[in-house]
């Protein structure tokens, strides 16, 4: 599954003394299959446009189409469309509200009137899917630590067989183990149920070190897009927009300015010192 | 140094309950653990999620209160309830999301919100929120609606309203979790200058190691214990021990760990990107 954005504009309250520009003149391709994040500012519209990956935001202008369909088209099958496309929001446990794990995500299936077995199925698929233990299944969510919660939530959304999940900031609040973890967890099923993965982040590390490809935005527009590699060469432009690159990048600029001969798309820390091995043997 | 916090021996308990309320389990979030920190610290507490730092936090200002052990704050006994509001005014705190920490439709009222209920003369509320407002350099933004902010625009608008009750102390209770890079670094600089220029002793709760290298003493829980205390470089040297118990280290230093793995001989206290630089140039 694709999703296509095509001179995609959104004002809130447009007309009004409190209108603002969220989106201007987007246009980006995802393609099936790919793991992709959303990185700028707050405020920079990130939240505002992955909401319109499945139609909860309509656009003011613009199209949102995925597999060539316009997905804010009255005549197509909006719904089946927009159920294809799974949104895990910010802080996803706190919409936990079952009483145990299982019914939690269950939730979601249920009301696809789809038969027992089945819901049956796909429940316990997502839970193996996020990796929660079988012995917590029968747990009330509420007694799961921070990082199982969200684990609960995200298999809530995975229960509906999306083709493109897309998540809100998945790691906030999660330790560094945690975050390896879950990010671990979302290449997995990236890989191994080929799920297109689009996820927001603040924490230029982890995109640096697991998104294949990013998306860059600054005031509602489209500043960059390429492979991590690419994006964080633009040290001084990131700086400007609100962001930066990793730790380790700021390094390898400045060994390079010192008269290093090191690869300046360097990213990861183990890279690092292998090259730099390479040159004080 | 005089201290402000004297934490003995604390213990505290979350319970687990079946359907009919009966305890079936207990978790210790804090587990006998002890520190004291000190007047003029900036103290930055380190631990996986679930190790008891938010815990202990809460305890700073009576949101909760230990099982066993003592509590002193500011002079006062944490376990006499008369004593929690007196320390709530020297003590304050800064959550994760600035969403649930806005109360009012106006920045300034936002301010205003806590310094209003201290009995104050009006004149001096307003004097201290207009001080408050530009000490975290929000001043032009004092009739805005805070929704009209950014992220770390609104933990500032918080900082404000806890700076504009003069305390002792500030808890940053993972107050720079949710935001981008730049609105962290702001934050960051609102606590260094709130530590160095007014003597306020700031607790910084992260998962950032990058921020932990700012301050003058870490301290890592784990288990609801004390497990690690010293500086940034002592404390960030032990990198298969931190790595363990599912924390992180500063890049910096992972580099050095891993060039000395390769052989090198390189000082492993290392934490910043200048301090590596000039490690290497010397080798080169």
């Amino acid at each position: 599954m694709s999703i296509e954005i095509k001179n995609l504009s959104h004002v809130y309250q447009e007309n009004s003394p409190f209108e603002k520009k969220a989106l201007t003149d987007i246009n980006i391709t995802i393609d099936k299959g790919d793991f992709i994040g959303i990185i700028g500012h707050t405020g920079s519209g990130k939240s505002t446009l992955i909401q319109m990956f499945n139609g909860l935001i309509q656009p003011t202008t613009g199209t949102v189409l995925i597999n060539g369909i316009d997905i804010n088209d009255e005549k197509t099958a909006q719904k089946a469309i927009r159920q294809k496309v799974g949104l895990v929001f910010q802080y996803p446990e706190h919409q936990l509200f079952e009483l145990t794990v299982l019914k939690d995500v269950e939730y979601g299936p249920k009301n696809l009137g789809l038969s027992e077995a089945e819901i049956k199925d796909r429940v316990e698929k997502s839970l193996r899917a996020v990796s929660l233990p079988e012995n917590l299944w029968e747990n009330a969510p509420f007694s799961l630590s921070g990082g199982q919660k969200r684990r609960v939530a995200i298999a809530g959304v995975m229960a509906m067989e999306p083709e493109i999940l897309v998540l809100d900031e998945p790691t906030a609040g999660l330790d560094p183990k945690g975050r390896d973890e879950l990010f671990m967890q979302l290449k997995t099923m990236h890989k191994e149920l080929g799920i297109t993965i689009i996820l927001i982040s603040h924490s230029m590390e982890d995109v640096a070190k697991y998104a294949e490809k990013l998306i860059v935005l600054s005031e509602g527009r489209v500043k960059f897009t390429g492979t991590p590699r690419e994006i964080f060469q633009h040290t001084i432009e990131l700086e400007q927009i609100g962001l930066a690159p990793p730790q380790i990048k700021y390094i390898v600029n400045s060994l390079i300015e010192h008269g290093f001969t090191l690869d300046n798309s360097i990213l990861s820390t183990e890279e690092a010192a292998t090259e730099i091995t390479k040159i004080l043997k | 140094m005089s201290k402000i916090i004297e934490a003995k021996n604390l213990v505290y308990e979350y319970y687990k309950e079946d359907d009919n309320g009966k305890v079936i389990d207990k978790i210790k979030a804090l587990n006998d653990f002890s520190v004291d920190i000190y007047s003029g610290e900036f103290l930055v507490v380190l631990g996986h999620n679930g190790s008891g730092k938010s815990t202990f936090a809460k305890h700073l200002n009576g949101i909760l209160t230990a099982k066993s052990g003592t509590l002193i704050v500011d002079g006062f006994d944490m376990k006499d309830e008369k004593n929690i509001f007196p320390v709530r005014q020297n003590v304050g705190m800064v959550f994760q999301n600035p969403d649930n920490q806005i109360v009012a439709t106006i920045v300034e009222e936002d301010v205003a919100f806590g310094v209003e209920n201290l009995g104050l003369p009006q004149k001096e509320i307003r004097q201290r929120v207009d001080d408050a407002l530009e000490t975290v350099g929000m001043s032009q933004f004092k009739k805005r609606s805070p929704n009209q902010l950014s992220g770390g625009q609104k933990q500032k608008i918080a900082i404000a309203g806890i700076i504009a009750m003069r305390p002792k102390c500030i808890v940053f209770d993972e107050a720079t979790a949710m935001l981008d890079p730049t609105s962290r670094k702001h934050v960051m600089e609102t606590m260094q200058m709130l530590n160095k220029k007014y003597g306020i002793t700031i607790i910084h709760i992260t998962h950032y190691m990058q921020e932990a290298i700012l301050a003058s003493r870490i301290i890592v829980m784990e288990k609801g214990k004390l497990y690690l205390e010293s500086t940034p470089k002592e404390v960030f040297k032990n990198v298969d021990e931190l790595k363990r118990i599912g924390l992180d280290v500063p890049d910096a230093t992972y580099l050095i760990y891993l060039l000395n793995k390769q052989g090198l001989n390189l000082d492993p206290t290392i934490l910043t990107t200048e301090e590596v630089v000039n490690a290497l140039c010397q080798l080169k």
